[in-house]
């Protein structure tokens, strides 16, 4: 019930509007989008895929927000870091006991 | 089955009453059906070295001996077919014992209604595949059965080899600090035909079976750090963690493998998470897996990586002495896992 | 691997889990459950205990929708597929689960025509291909699982397949949860909710659980970084006294769940009066069955079910560590008896089953030397 893998639309169907091609590391499978009918995906967005069926879209967005939060861990509010700049070995940051 | 009561007959162990798929997989079952029933009555060893090859000695010179049984689903794919595994994986089975494939013989069993043009493809790719890997095909049989009973065709492949100069295959010759090396990437094979089958409707451009003879590259290593390779295995059916199980198993000592080390292609890689697949139990056909003294290891490690289609070699792990009879990978934020064998094929999960 | 590699790296990781070292109180013993099966699994794979303090302990919960499910139903459904024209499709997780006769695998090795799926698409599809056969999908899993049964029921009959079934074995979290706050034995700290039956049904489900329960939860997604990030959310509500509600996972998951999945769901599904929970008992309204309006996609109406029951042999503790009371190795059966080969009881029996998890990762390994990945 728990195996739900990101995967990112690649191809949608003109006549079929549930159904699209999923690619997840360049292995590709039809997904059904119906689930997402109130919000459909685009060619391009990323969905959670699980059976087949695609689950969720994938916030970028709060991707982002979240790994940021993560490397801030223990640093001050201010610091806001690209998600690839790990520089924060560098700041010093008396250590919360 | 009656068992005979001779009291010099050994006894079965095996106490199955039928044989499952589970038994051909290459895992636990499997062990169990060689060990408990082979074993003692065919090869009349309680605790046999189950290596790739036998050694047998004719006329004073020792010879490697070893055959294999091919019956893929679907019989073509991308990357190879049945009779290019049915060649490589003989010739692989000798390499890794350190031996230099000298000849081939091959029995075919083919199922009535089988047209000729499939026949004659595999046919000439088993005659590329052994001419590839410079071995000779001397002489083989054919056997037709009855519509349904064979699943187009089965071939068996049985080969010798001669011993390479200063190689000596043992398990129990492995030692605390010895290292585990691997010749490149796993899982393209058993992925490669999970997805050929075409039942669970993946697809990917990227993917091939990695079909090869290992030969070359065992002879680069042979060559730099001969005294120092204690054992090699080519992991097929279980893959790696299988072939790694049996050497821990065989040796009583712990082989630990590093998790950021192992070689998974992106393609085998995305399969296996949308599968809920471990690489390391997904076969390969055309790797190898060596355990070297840690004094050979760099150069066996560098010849390997020399070696045309070595490019991708890693050293994995090492031998240790705890948890003994195991295999423990290591996470890359130093957790870890253990790592058994397989119990029977590897079937996707959704859970 | 977008969205899976950046909540895998290493460097963060460390430092989530320093924080988690800050956070902990030395004197205090943590008991967190983690609900579902698939947060068992990534524990074990990524070996998340070996980098957690020894004073945070992980109780595996009951979310395992295969190790939930009573011998007797694979029975049953294994008893509808005895009919040569009939195709039984489940998921890769069904296979090897026995059933009294043998597992699927074993049918099928017995001349059974059985085929994993990994989507009811697929089966669907398999059965718009072989008009001439009835294709009975065995359908298993939580309410993340559901929504694509549903979706697979409606497109059956809004394409016309007759030749098509399901075998409706859906069952409900939140039952469940109750359940294990219901034991007596039971003392948890904390919970780490299941991210993807959250994406189906949000986050408000959980309320009471922190409301009622006075216990924290946060929905949490199944990456390491994902799991360690909870914890710390678990810790920070702990040290303040605090139970609330908390969404990890919110790249993913929508505090008011998924529209269009619940639709499904109860368009197709209503609650079953009762269900029998392998380990827990009959647990009332924790399943789902198919609506009489769709009946003719119904195995159970459409076969008549033999309704078998098997209990599991009584040494067998499957109940008790279900509800975390016992640790998989506290289990006499465990390591002797019972063994992922040959599965006594239902823990065992799939590969995220507390007792499969514990075994196939762990057991062998209280003597290894642990090693910091080499520079």
């Amino acid at each position: 019930m728990c195996l739900a893998i990101p995967g990112k639309v690649i191809e949608l169907f003109p006549g079929l509007p549930y159904l699209a091609t999923v690619e997840v590391a360049g292995v590709r499978r039809k997904v059904d989008l119906g689930l997402l009918e109130n919000d459909m995906p685009k060619s391009g967005d990323w969905v959670l895929i699980h059976v087949g069926f695609a689950m969720s879209k994938i916030s970028e967005q709060d991707a982002l927000e979240q790994m940021q939060t993560l490397i801030m861990l223990g640093e001050s509010e201010q610091a806001i870091q690209e998600v690839r700049g790990y520089g924060l070995e560098d700041a010093d940051e008396p250590e919360a006991s | 089955m009656a068992v005979a009561t001779d009291s010099t007959t050994p006894k079965i162990r095996f106490r199955e009453p039928q044989i499952e798929m589970a038994h051909g997989a290459g895992g636990i079952a499997s062990r169990r059906l060689v060990e408990g029933l082979f074993a003692p009555l065919l090869f009349r060893s309680p605790n046999p070295a189950l290596n790739d090859a036998a050694s047998v000695e004719i006329g004073g010179v020792r010879l490697a001996l070893t055959t294999d049984g091919f019956v893929v689903k679907p019989l073509r794919f991308p990357g190879g077919s049945i009779g290019e595994l049915a060649i490589n994986g003989t010739v692989n089975d000798l390499a890794v014992s350190g031996a230099k494939p000298e000849a081939i013989v091959a029995s075919f069993v083919l199922e009535a209604g089988l047209p000729t043009e499939m026949l004659e493809a595999e046919v000439r790719a088993m005659a590329n595949a052994a001419q590839q890997a410079g071995v000779a095909v001397v002489a083989g049989d054919t056997k037709v059965v009855e519509h349904g009973k064979a699943d187009y065709m089965y071939i068996s492949t049985t080969g010798v080899g001669s011993y390479l100069p200063g190689i000596h295959i043992d398990a129990h010759s492995v030692r605390l600090g010895d290292k585990v090396l691997l010749s490149g990437p796993i899982g393209d094979h058993g992925i490669t035909i999970l997805l050929a089958r075409g039942e669970l409707d993946f697809e990917a451009d990227d993917l091939r079976s990695d079909t090869r003879s290992v030969f070359p590259l065992v002879q680069a290593i042979a060559r730099e750090a001969a005294p120092g390779i204690r054992w090699m295995r080519d992991p097929t059916r279980g893959g790696v963690a299988t072939s790694l199980n049996e050497l821990a198993r065989d040796c009583g000592l712990g082989i630990h493998i590093f998790e950021g080390e192992i070689p998974v292609r992106d393609t085998v890689r995305g399969a296996c998470e949308l599968l809920g697949l471990d690489p390391l139990h997904i076969a390969n056909e055309g790797q190898f897996l060596a355990v070297v003294a840690p004094e050979y290891a760099d150069a066996a490690y560098n010849a390997l990586c020399q070696c045309s289609g070595g490019e991708s070699a890693v050293i994995l792990g090492e031998v240790r002495e705890q948890p003994a009879g195991s295999v423990l990978v290591t996470t890359r934020y130093g957790g870890s896992r253990i790592v058994d064998m397989l119990v029977g094929d590897p079937l996707p999960r959704i859970c | 691997m977008k969205f899976v590699d950046e909540f895998r790296d290493p460097e963060v990781i460390n430092k989530t889990a320093e924080e988690i070292r800050r956070l902990v109180d030395p004197a205090r013993h943590y008991r967190l459950m983690e609900v579902c099966g698939g947060h068992t699994h990534a524990i074990y794979r990524f070996g998340l205990k070996d980098i957690l303090p020894s004073n945070i302990e992980l109780i595996h919960g009951p979310g395992c929708p295969v190790c939930v499910l009573p011998m007797g139903r694979i029975d049953d459904g294994l008893e509808l597929a005895k009919d040569s024209n009939v195709v039984f499709t489940a998921f890769g997780d069904m296979m090897r689960v026995p059933g009294v006769q043998g597992s699927p695998l074993e049918h099928k090795a017995r001349g059974m025509d059985v085929r994993i799926v990994y989507s009811p698409a697929d089966a669907l599809k398999l059965a718009k291909a072989n008009p001439d056969k009835h294709v009975m999908f065995f359908a298993i899993g939580f309410e993340t699982t559901a929504p694509s049964t549903a979706l697979t029921i409606i497109r059956a009959r809004a394409e016309g397949i007759h030749n098509f079934s399901v075998f409706c074995n859906h069952v409900t979290i939140i039952p469940a949860i109750r359940a294990i706050l219901d034991s007596p034995d039971m003392r948890l700290d904390a919970f780490i909710g299941p991210g993807h039956v959250s994406t189906v049904i949000g986050c408000r489900p959980y309320e009471w659980i922190a409301v009622n329960e006075h216990k924290p939860i946060v929905v949490s997604g199944f990456e390491p970084l994902d799991m360690l990030q909870s914890i710390v959310m678990l810790l920070r509500q702990l040290k303040a006294g605090e139970a609330k509600v908390e969404n990890q996972y919110k790249r993913v998951v929508p505090w008011e769940g998924n529209r269009a999945a619940l639709k499904a769901m109860s368009n197709v599904f209503e609650l079953r009066p009762y269900f029998e929970w392998r380990g827990l008992g009959f647990i009332s309204q924790s399943a789902l069955r198919i609506r009489d309006n769709y009946a003719e996609f119904d195995a159970e109406r459409r076969f008549s079910v033999p309704g078998v029951r098997v209990t599991d042999p009584k040494a067998a503790q499957c109940g008790e560590v279900l509800k975390g009371v016992l640790k998989p190795a506290q289990c006499k059966l465990f390591g002797r008896e019972c063994t992922p080969e040959h599965p006594v009881g239902a823990l065992m029996v799939s590969s995220e089953g507390s007792c499969a998890a514990y075994y196939n990762y762990e057991h062998r390994k209280a003597m290894a030397t642990t090693l910091a990945w080499p520079a």
